[in-house]
């Protein structure tokens, strides 16, 4: 009777950590559920709904979308490069991805402080809506509730990831990070992607549909 | 492991170790489960004896008043109550405490896999727990919406007056951080953490209960984050999701949207909390009865079948929001089927116990204690569970006296069969056992006064959040009951000092139980008290399962513990 004894694993050879940020994402995703699950509720419940194309800007934010899909991509060449043990690629591309989510942030901000400034243009806007003033606020109805709280939570989420990064730059730096060494890299690369996964439902459900 | 040594900062306050971080928790469980009792017999004056002056402390309290709690009090009172019991007692003494005690000495781990997460889960709490606090010393005092906080209660417009709700919402949402934290914790420590040998299947009940309590804490905290998030926006920076109709600008927001989502979390909570309780008392009916649990395998599949369809049911809570009748039997389908789980395992406790040789310690009495409870409450969610019952029983005291039953005396009762059954583990010293005799029997005489005769209030129509039942006629002749409730509750306030003593001064006597006092199988009690930083010297290898007692191949004791490995 000399059985080996050992535990079942399903995860198989993920570390504790990665496993902990699984973990997180899922519970992240489920947030942003029941918060687009809230808009579309009460976009069901209401006539006074904006019209995407006329109070939003389409183009803009696709070129921010844009902007983000490319720096989930610079994150996975910075993953790259790192396997490879090469330091200077992986500070050049993650250099990159923090520039691409700033770039980003830096673009929100403008749309907001357009749509707080305001015209009349946008005022026509909403007034078809039904929406009163010129300018778009999170109080302009359910519409502005949902929009502002929806793309704030995201923006939160890039600030979150840019500080994450530039955390991990400053380790790669110090020469914290090897071949043999990059699983906080991955980590990290994991919720950059998330960010990025969730934008393509919040701009198809804000913007789009 | 413990060689170096520590300053009475990193070992008392911000310690890493996941006992030490229990017992934290256990402490501010405590404090909140008196606050809150405390809560509840003010609460229970005002309904026994409306409108006159509380003895002892109304004069002081409420000078302004006689010494009389005044409605807005009264509002603000039973809000509170309900708050601080669910999330501030339960949570953190169920959870909090013995998630965090029990889980890796159980399953042989060192400690949890993040032991910061599980410090910075602590103080958040404790965070959490001043936010809430901190609503006492506004002068329009702290939330009065109820502890569910509906809008447009819980609005700025037209509801309660006054920074109390918002506050509320603040500790609320730092408070379900906490909760996120401490789920990741368990869910990876229970994944990964296990001990060679520790299959699913070798885990003991309590630490099965804890993980669907974490799974279920993961999937649905992030929502209530959500609807709390949203409520707070439309508290501070007044948008509009949550306010019907508002300014008139035909734009309306949708209160009922708030009660999707806080119930969507609201009725997994109930099971967050219950499901720790199950696997608690399924392991120590086994230990007291000198017997394996009965149905094992069952029992476990039963408590991830109810934490499933835990996920489906939150509408039994809204039947009467005028939601559509076919919606609504889906509901009550779903709920009913509940029971058919919950049957299964409330069966094996009894066959577990059936034919054993009983020891009818204090921690075997409180699970005993459990078996009733949960069975009256079980049964008494039928009828909120049918459309035609509950359209009438709703919002009355019935739904008071069944919820009581299942959420504070089974919930109650299971945390002290923990504390009493672990104590030895945390302290190093029993648990006084003719105190702990006299606080079951007293706990458990008060507890079913009280709440039984409460579901007898509501059937007669005694509506659950009335400041005055004198002042309808119809509630007259229920005048002598609602004293008699009232005066069993003090009882049972009584009867819980006898326990804060029995723990306070078990804690400091000479005496120091032996290493293993209630000849239990599983790992916690294989190491000399006190437990070191790290738990066990080596990995422990695990060879049987949790329950292996009385077993006929062994002749010169009834137990064998998982680590050990039969020489004959």
């Amino acid at each position: 009777m000399n059985q080996t004894l050992t535990v079942k694993d399903p995860f198989g050879t993920a570390t504790t950590g990665k496993l902990a940020m699984w973990l997180f994402l899922a519970m992240d995703a489920i947030t942003f559920a029941a918060i687009l699950m809230g808009g579309i509720y009460l976009r069901l419940r209401t006539d006074m709904w904006g019209d995407a194309g006329q109070v939003l800007n389409i183009p803009l934010t696709s070129f921010n979308t844009f902007l983000l899909i490319m720096s989930s991509f610079t994150m996975v060449m910075a993953l790259d490069a790192i396997k490879k043990n090469d330091i200077k690629g992986l500070k050049l591309f993650l250099s990159l991805t923090i520039l691409g989510g700033v770039s980003f942030l830096g673009i929100q901000i403008y749309e907001y402080a357009h749509f707080i400034i305001g015209n009349a243009e946008l005022g026509q806007a909403l007034q078809a809506t039904g929406l009163k003033g010129d300018s778009f606020l999170w109080t302009s109805g359910t519409y502005g509730a949902t929009f502002y709280a929806t793309t704030s939570f995201h923006g939160l989420h890039v600030l979150t990831g840019v500080i994450y990064l530039s955390v991990i730059f400053y380790q790669s730096n110090k020469g914290m990070y090897s071949s043999a060494n990059y699983d906080r890299i991955e980590i990290a690369g994991l919720f950059w992607h998330f960010v990025d996964l969730v934008w393509i439902l919040v701009f198809t459900i804000i913007y789009l549909i | 492991m413990s060689g170096h040594q520590k300053s009475f900062w990193t070992k008392y306050i911000f310690s890493t170790d996941h006992k030490m971080i229990a017992k934290q928790f256990l402490w501010l469980g405590m404090f909140f489960l008196f606050f809150g009792g405390a809560l509840a017999m003010l609460i229970r004056w005002q309904l026994g004896y409306p409108e006159q002056p509380v003895p002892l402390i109304g004069n002081w309290m409420w000078p302004g008043d006689g010494g009389i709690i005044n409605p807005d009090i009264y509002n603000q009172m039973f809000t509170m109550h309900g708050t601080i019991m669910i999330f501030w007692a339960i949570t953190p003494l169920l959870i909090g405490a013995f998630g965090n005690f029990i889980i890796p000495l159980q399953i042989g781990a060192g400690d949890m896999a993040f032991p910061k997460l599980n410090l910075f889960s602590f103080w958040t709490m404790f965070l959490a727990s001043l936010i809430l606090l901190s609503s006492y010393l506004l002068p329009t005092g702290t939330a009065a919406g109820g502890w569910t906080s509906y809008p447009p209660l819980s609005s700025p417009a037209g509801g309660i007056p006054g920074l109390g709700q918002t506050i509320w919402t603040v500790a609320l949402i730092f408070m379900g951080v906490s909760s996120m934290m401490g789920a990741i914790n368990y869910i990876t420590t229970v994944v990964r953490m296990r001990a060679p040998g520790m299959d699913y299947f070798k885990m003991p009940l309590s630490v099965w209960g804890l993980f669907l309590t974490s799974i279920l804490n993961a999937v649905f905290v992030p929502v209530i984050a959500a609807g709390l998030v949203m409520l707070l926006l439309d508290q501070t920076i007044g948008t509009e999701f949550f306010l019907a109709g508002r300014l008139a600008s035909g734009d309306p927001g949708d209160p009922l949207l708030f009660q999707h989502v806080f119930w969507i979390f609201g009725h997994p909570e109930v099971y967050i909390l219950i499901l720790p309780v199950w696997g608690i008392i399924s392991d120590l009916l086994s230990v007291f009865s000198r017997k394996p649990a009965f149905g094992y395998r069952v029992t476990a599949i039963a408590m991830c079948t109810v934490t499933a369809l835990s996920t489906l049911v939150w509408g039994h809570h809204m039947y009467t929001t005028g939601m559509s009748p076919l919606l609504g039997k889906s509901f009550m389908f779903l709920t009913l089927l509940i029971s058919i789980p919950s049957a299964m395992f409330f069966l094996n406790w009894l066959g577990t116990m059936w034919k054993g040789s009983i020891h009818f310690t204090s921690p075997m009495l409180f699970s005993i204690g459990v078996i009733w409870v949960f069975g009256l409450g079980g049964l008494t969610g039928l009828y909120n569970a049918t459309i035609t019952a509950d359209i009438y029983l709703h919002d009355t005291m019935f739904v008071v006296g069944h919820f009581h039953y299942t959420l504070a005396a089974s919930v109650m009762f299971g945390s002290f069969a923990a504390i009493y059954f672990w104590f030895p583990r945390m302290f190093g010293r029993k648990l006084d056992s003719r105190l702990g005799k006299i606080h079951f029997w007293g706990t458990f005489i008060s507890i079913n006064f009280v709440f039984f005769n409460m579901m007898v209030l509501g059937y007669a129509g005694h509506h659950r959040r009335i400041y005055n039942p004198s002042e309808y006629s119809f509630l007259e002749p229920l005048t002598g009951l609602n004293e008699w409730i009232s005066i069993f509750s003090f009882l049972l306030g009584v009867f819980q000092v006898v326990f804060l003593i029995n723990m306070v001064w078990s804690m400091f006597k000479k005496e120091r139980s032996p290493q293993n006092p209630w000849k239990a199988t599983t790992l916690e009690w294989t190491m000399d008290y006190p437990i070191p930083h790290g738990n066990f010297e080596e990995t422990p290898l695990v060879h049987n399962g949790p329950h292996e007692y009385s077993r006929p191949d062994i002749k010169d004791r009834d137990w064998l513990g998982q680590n050990e490995r039969i020489t004959v």
